[in-house]
């Protein structure tokens, strides 16, 4: 893998600018070339919200990513848009707890998290991102857990009463993606 | 760290501690960023009513010789235009950042390079230039703020940095130089600084004896011969006398252009990017030494906004290779797939397709 790129998509307020965010961040941690890339319009509250990362060993030229190695989709509107665009040999993760479908795409990895309701038992709903993000390092491989964790520390830290549904979120996600074995990720 | 978000750090250390803004997307975290900063290094933040009163308020901190900028977005910049042709004429230095979108009008908010017009060939009346700086990553856009307020300084001169709305909305890692240092610049004798025991030091841009409003545009006319020999910048990537075509592209257009010579290069195609990192100064010279060596069958130009640019690339290239031009506008960013494409065509190699323009 010498440039990895993931788009994390949902509805405005489930928190997937930040999941991409602190992904960018992991990959800056552990030396990478890293872009955020936010989608940015006129949108409603409640809209469609999405950003691409790019973790990459070399030089980023085209922050434009049209076929990203994984998508994270939070909800049905985000499925429907960028399971499409997935790269063959990709990833998929899917929040099961909003989405009812699955892909029936033969050429990607499919990973089915139910997010929102591992987030509740996590101690709340909110953390669904982390969750997600979680389940994303745990598929990919793009970034250690161990990174993704300091980062979760450091960024998320100054709220303590929330880190450890945080961290905990992270961890079941990651868990879960590792124990459904879809870890070997073709970059 | 966002690109607004480097920029307001860079101007901060850089040493411009009084920054005049009016809210405008895809700019505005700027000055969310400096409304919370300033306050921390006891600078001036102040939201104008207007960008016609943020302007003025320019023009008034930059005659008491402080470093000082304001922000904007394209319909933004254009009601600046009055008072940024009075700063020219009254020679005071100071920042305008223009983050672009898809114009005319009030046009989209999404990214765009329409105002290079506007930028580069002036935008308010007279015979003035404005040095345009275009960064191309984050990080660029730090350095090229940082220098932005030296150029100013140095040449008496408002200094634009022109960057897309993707510049301005991305995240990429950045660092800022632990002390920032600057070669020295001229003392600003110049600064209406309270005139106890002097003369005053008159600021103006109005001269009715015709001799001397001639002789204010020699002398500005002359600080844009100096910035034509001084201050031209550019990069290269993938220059090699292997080149079949040199692509010319700046901003985020440039790291597009990258990424199709990269995928052109596997498909056995070999192409050249020069990227003018100062619109004006043009790196007009290095174009025409690029164009003119033997294997370059054309020149393509891409831009996202309507060939704009092209004219100076033309201008540049004087009929020596074709010159094609490629872009979309209106706030559509063009993939390095299309970018591909256009360098195909504008070799001939696609069949069927239309040359867009040509001049050989």
């Amino acid at each position: 893998m010498s440039q990895y790129a993931a788009t994390f998509a949902g509805f405005g307020g489930q928190g997937v600018l930040t999941a991409g965010q602190l992904l960018a961040y992991s990959g800056m941690k552990e030396g990478k070339q890293v872009a955020w890339i936010p989608s940015y319009g006129p949108e409603m509250r409640g809209g469609t919200a999405y950003c691409t990362v790019v973790v990459s060993e070399v030089r980023i030229g085209s922050p434009i990513i049209r076929n990203p190695q994984c998508a994270c989709v939070f909800n049905r509107p985000s499925f429907d848009k960028f399971v499409p665009w997935i790269r063959p040999g990709g990833l998929l993760v899917v929040n099961s707890s909003l989405i009812d479908v699955t892909t029936d795409r033969t050429d990607i990895s499919e990973i089915l998290v139910p997010a929102n309701d591992i987030a509740m038992q996590a101690g709340s709903v909110k953390a669904l991102n982390i969750v997600m993000l979680g389940a994303f390092v745990g598929a990919s491989n793009v970034v250690s857990f161990k990174t993704a964790k300091a980062i979760v520390q450091e960024k998320m830290g100054a709220k303590r009463e929330w880190l450890p549904i945080n961290l905990k979120a992270l961890e079941e996600g990651f868990k879960l993606a590792v124990d459904s074995g879809k870890t070997k990720v073709k970059a | 760290m966002k690109g607004n978000e480097a920029i307001a750090e860079a101007a901060l250390r850089a040493g411009a501690n009084n920054y005049f803004c009016y809210p405008i997307t895809p700019q505005t975290e700027v000055a969310e960023y400096l409304a919370r900063r300033m306050p921390e290094v006891g600078g001036v933040f102040l939201q104008g009513e207007s960008e016609l009163a943020v302007a003025n308020m320019l023009f008034g901190a930059a005659s008491t010789g402080k470093r000082c900028f304001t922000t904007s977005s394209s319909p933004g910049i254009s009601l600046m235009q009055e008072a940024i042709s009075y700063m020219a004429g009254a020679q005071l230095p100071c920042v305008i950042v223009n983050i672009m979108r898809g114009g005319p009008g009030l046009g989209g908010i999404l990214p765009a390079q329409s105002d290079y017009y506007q930028a580069v060939k002036g935008g308010g009346h007279g015979d003035y230039r404005l040095p345009v700086l275009a960064p191309s990553s984050i990080q660029e856009a730090v350095d090229l703020t940082m220098l932005a307020f030296h150029i100013a300084d140095k040449y008496r001169n408002p200094a634009m940095v022109v960057g897309d709305g993707m510049i301005g909305q991305m995240m990429e890692a950045v660092e800022f130089p632990e002390k920032y240092i600057e070669p020295p610049l001229p003392p600003k004798d110049w600064a209406a600084t309270g005139a106890k025991g002097r003369d005053p030091h008159i600021i103006k841009s109005l001269f009715l004896d015709p001799v001397a409003l001639e002789k204010n545009s020699q002398v500005l006319h002359e600080k844009y011969e100096q910035m034509k020999r001084d201050e031209v910048r550019f990069e290269n990537y993938s220059v090699s006398p292997e080149n079949e075509a040199l692509i010319v592209a700046y901003g985020t257009m440039a790291r597009i252009c990258q990424t199709a010579i990269d995928e052109l290069g596997s498909e056995g195609i070999s192409a050249g990017l020069l990227r003018p990192i100062t619109l004006f100064p043009f790196p007009e010279k290095q174009i025409y030494d690029e164009a003119s060596k033997k294997n370059i069958k054309a020149v393509l130009v891409v831009e996202m906004s309507m060939a704009q640019m092209f004219e100076d690339v033309e201008r540049a290239v004087v009929g020596k290779k074709p010159v094609h031009f490629f872009g979309r506008t209106g706030g559509i960013v063009p993939t390095p797939e299309e970018v591909m494409s256009a360098v195909r065509r504008s070799l001939g190699a696609e069949s069927g397709a239309k040359r867009p323009r040509k001049k050989s």
